[in-house]
């Protein structure tokens, strides 16, 4: 007779991890199988080209759960978060912006461009943190349900409600806004100046195919201000290592918690008896047994590849067909001989030390979206920028350094008759570093290796169903009970014994693990697993 | 008034913040930049240049030097090697810490002794009869601390010494773009890190050399903010902040002994007497009253009890070192005396002295905070020193 384990988790992402990591100190005996040869998914440090280690695909983090790290122990299994203190924007025009830590230098900045802006942003702060605030409890707990038929949801999505009303009227309208409204909208609330509000509105639409003009991209802004580091919300970090070390520290408190991970175990299919989840078929074919099985991949490739549709309740397929999992960005790493040298702010100083965001203007992040709408990749990419080897020289040789490019707008489906991904890579990766080199001109001799992902490759090498960065878009429709689809955000699924635990429940996606935590807790509560 | 350092042409130059304190009568920097949380990950991620030369430092020489050192310092010095160093303490003759710092045998007869507190006066009395010659070199010697995980890197660039063969509490003496330093693998940080000596005339030539090897390796100069973090979460105690010197003391209770700031191993009493032994030893026979421990305090407690106030926690940028009472039930057993939060360890981190009988690891004790002008307690719990100890340290 085969073993059966606890639990079996498919997926050795973050998320996946985290889940194992739960549910063996909870004495559950646990498996992780991971297809690609190391663990991390999409947050994985790799050695590309020698003595460059690239966070290949996710490169800050800021959401990761602060309860998570304290009860994992994160820090004892290797996890070192490093701030970020800088937001570094140059411009066309020779001019810079740079934010920072210090707010009478971000104030002096900022009034090179607008009086008014540079005294508006500290309230602006103060008001993004209450908001992250009265966020912070939800995103640490299952998603109220106000479609549950059991008493108890009921009692929490009231609760909820009153949290809301509680707001006060003015808080309440401004956080209603901030679901529904554009980026660019929400801040033009605030701001004038457009070299203030084109950087800060691209965090508005980061792993979302809309633009920072579309409703609904203020509430992805706000995602993006919501971590936290050492109780600063808003501050972003790197991980000592890349961000595989997040992996690595979460793998080591699973282990050390008494979970097996196994890599090179990519799963083919779920074994499947009346009905009920018993296990999982690898790829090589050799079948596991489980009590439970909860799956870290996004919803499509669970339920649409692992499960098969024909296992699946209509309305429950039909749901989830309309889940929209588009691919918006992609991904250059650099390995450089030296800095890069910005015309607008010239010298390796502290400016390079944050992230450098590309976005020029409104119109121009406007429309780097027009042509990814049509099914071209931005000519003229938003780009988020950092060089983390400033800051944590162990990944790159002395001297030498890293550079992480996010691209945003790469549209997983070309055009008809625009060729295809695998033809056009090198093509985006060119887009990318001209892009780059029209405020950093020298940087083309400085390039030692380069990588460039595109959806298509995000989708082939880390199982992200076009390219989604976040398992799925963080549009209203398909955030809190929503997410993936109504009725299923509590991570149990119709498939009697299976699980999810990935970015496609709530609270979605970026390294946070709380979907993984809450996940594994779900499955403890009701005694599976 | 404080008077500039030997690299003051240096360190003002660079010190955008204009941020300076006093130590021993030197201008100190705080932070170079716009706070001290850059300086403090270069001394964990990168490595970290800090201007030290505000310590004392004395030249004990001569035939008698060992023997000499041995009677003064609660530590068998005689057993040093050449070429070692070792972390010391000594008493006045009741047992009573007067400072703590460093012994460097850097010859058969020459050793050099680093300290907190002006100490020359104190070692030449108790000189008397032994053939030794004591030199206060506080002022001809510079000294710079290099530490963090890139230090070495930084150093083979930088100099000719054997940096494999240079073991922790190591000393070797090298050449350094030209000019003659004592180097020694010793630190404030909890570290890999080193300590550089040479001579006030070169401290500049040795500055721009480590500054220029180091830009490879994400050397930047830090300030003494970043060092007070980083020797919280490395457990070290502090002259004048964790405990004081016994000759400054006006009541016996401000007086501390080896053994109660939890340096017991700084103490070999089984030899000759020297100074204060015979007190350290019946101390060690009935055990310490009260002892220096590590504490956690509990994170999910302090956010509670800032919520209830409908704030998020509120910590301090940096390390703290304000005296905080500490409760065991009703009772006050004791005070933490330095205390930071610990962007490494992801900690809530304090030192504290407290009653030995509840000093013991795992303890649940009580630390006292105040939100909004009110006082509340929050639990802590002993925990074992030093609270981050990365293999690096020693390797």
């Amino acid at each position: 007779m085969a073993r059966t384990w606890d639990a079996i988790v498919i997926g050795g992402g973050h998320n996946g991890l985290v889940c194992a990591a739960y549910l063996a100190k909870a004495g559950r005996k646990v498996l992780v199988l991971e297809k690609r040869p190391l663990v991390g998914g999409a947050a994985v440090s790799e050695e590309l080209h020698p003595g460059f280690t690239y966070s290949v695909c996710s490169y800050v983090v800021s959401l990761l759960r602060p309860w998570i790290i304290r009860e994992l122990d994160l820090a004892r299994h290797g996890l070192e978060i490093l701030p970020l203190d800088c937001t570094f924007n140059p411009f066309p025009d020779g001019r810079s912006l740079a934010r920072w830590g210090d707010a009478a230098r971000t104030r002096r900045e900022v009034a090179q461009f607008s009086a008014r802006d540079a005294e508006m942003l500290p309230q602006f702060g103060r008001q993004m943190v209450e908001i992250s605030r009265f966020v912070k409890p939800i995103i640490d707990a299952p998603a109220a349900d106000p479609l549950s038929r059991n008493p108890a949801d009921l009692f929490g999505a009231a609760a909820f409600g009153r949290r809301f009303v509680g707001l006060g009227p003015d808080m309440l309208a401004r956080k209603i806004k901030m679901l529904t409204m554009s980026a660019v909208d929400f801040l033009h609330e605030w701001f004038e100046c457009e070299q203030l509000i084109a950087p800060m509105a691209g965090s508005g639409i980061i792993g979302t195919f809309l633009g920072i003009r579309s409703p609904g991209t203020a509430y992805v802004l706000l995602h993006h201000y919501m971590g936290e580091i050492d109780g600063h919300f808003r501050s972003w970090g790197l991980a000592r290592g890349g961000t595989g070390a997040i992996s690595n520290a979460i793998a080591g408190a699973a282990r050390a918690a008494g979970a097996e991970i196994r890599t090179g175990a990519g799963v083919a299919e779920l074994r499947m008896h009346g009905g009920e989840v018993q296990g999982v078929v690898l790829e090589s074919g050799e079948e596991l047994h489980a009590r439970a099985v909860v799956s870290a991949l996004d919803p499509h490739r669970t339920f649409f590849g692992l499960a098969g549709r024909e296992n699946l309740p209509d309305e429950f397929a039909a749901d989830l067909g309309r889940y929209k999992l588009r691919g918006s960005s992609g991904k250059v790493n650099l390995a450089l001989d030296a800095l890069p040298d910005f015309v607008s702010r010239p010298g390796a100083g502290p400016h390079l030390m944050g992230d450098i965001t590309i976005a020029p203007t409104i119109d121009s992040v406007e429309r780097a979206y027009d042509q990814a709408k049509y099914g071209e990749f931005s000519h003229e990419p938003f780009l988020n920028i950092v060089i983390p080897s400033l800051t944590d020289p162990s990944v790159a040789p002395p001297g030498k350094h890293v550079m992480s490019c996010f691209v945003q707008y790469a549209p997983y489906h070309l055009a008809a008759g625009a060729g295809t991904w695998p033809l056009r890579r090198e093509e985006f990766g060119d887009a990318v570093v001209d892009t780059i080199a029209r405020y950093a001109p020298g940087i083309k001799d400085l390039i030692l290796h380069r990588q460039v992902l595109t959806p298509w490759d995000l989708e082939k090498d880390f199982g992200l169903t076009e390219g989604n960065i976040f398992h799925g878009e963080l549009s209203l429709e398909q955030l809190a009970f929503l997410r993936p689809v109504p009725g299923w955000a509590r991570y149990k699924t119709p498939l009697p014994r299976l699980w999810m635990c990935g970015s496609g429940t709530h609270p979605g996606g970026g390294i946070m693990g709380a979907p993984g935590a809450l996940a594994a807790r779900a499955m403890l509560r009701e005694g599976r697993a | 008034m404080p008077v500039p350092s030997p690299f003051h042409a240096r360190t003002a130059e660079l010190c955008e913040s204009h941020r300076w304190k006093d130590w021993s009568g030197y201008h100190a920097v705080c932070h170079f930049g716009d706070d001290h949380l850059p300086e403090y990950f270069a001394i964990r991620q990168a490595a970290g240049l800090l201007d030290v030369s505000p310590l004392f430092k004395y030249r004990v020489e001569g035939p008698d030097a060992a023997v000499f050192l041995a009677r003064v310092m609660a530590r068998d010095v005689r057993k040093l090697k050449v070429g070692r160093v070792a972390y010391c303490t000594w008493c006045d003759e009741h047992g009573k810490v007067l400072d703590d710092g460093t012994v460097a045998r850097l010859g058969e007869r020459r050793f050099r002794v680093t300290a907190a507190d002006p100490s020359f006066a104190w070692l030449a009395r108790h000189a008397r009869g032994f053939a030794v010659e004591i030199e206060d070199e506080s002022q001809a010697v510079a000294a710079l601390a290099i530490q963090g995980p890139t230090s070495r890197a930084v150093l083979r660039d930088a100099c000719d010494a054997d940096l494999a063969g240079l073991r922790f509490f190591g000393a070797t003496a090298c050449r350094l773009d030209g000019v003659d330093v004592v180097l020694t693998r010793t630190g404030y940080t909890g570290d890999l890190g080193y300590e550089v000596w040479c001579a006030r005339t070169d401290a500049l030539t040795v500055w721009d050399a480590l500054i220029a090897a180091g830009r490879a390796h994400g050397l930047r100069p830090i300030g003494l903010d970043a060092l007070d973090m980083a020797r919280v979460e490395a457990g070290f105690v502090l002259n004048g902040v964790d405990y004081w010197n016994a000759q400054q003391c006006l009541t016996e209770a401000q007086k501390s002994t080896p053994l109660e700031l939890g340096l017991g191993w700084t103490v070999q009493l089984d030899r000759e007497p020297f100074l204060g032994s015979a007190a350290l030893r019946r101390e060690r026979d009935l055990g310490p009253r009260r002892v220096l421990a590590g504490l956690e305090i509990d994170w999910p407690a302090l956010e509670a009890l800032y919520e209830r106030f409908d704030l998020p926690p509120s910590l301090p940028l940096s390390a703290w070192r304000s005296g905080v009472p500490v409760y065991a039930g009703r009772r006050q057993i004791g005070r933490a005396t330095s205390g930071s939060w610990s962007p490494t360890l992801k900690r809530n981190l304090a030192l504290a002295t407290l009653d030995a009988r509840h000093a013991a690891e795992g303890a649940r004790l009580d630390f006292e905070v105040t939100v909004e002008y009110e006082r509340h307690n929050v639990p802590a719990r002993v925990v074992a020193t030093p609270f981050f100890d990365p293999a690096r340290k020693r390797s």
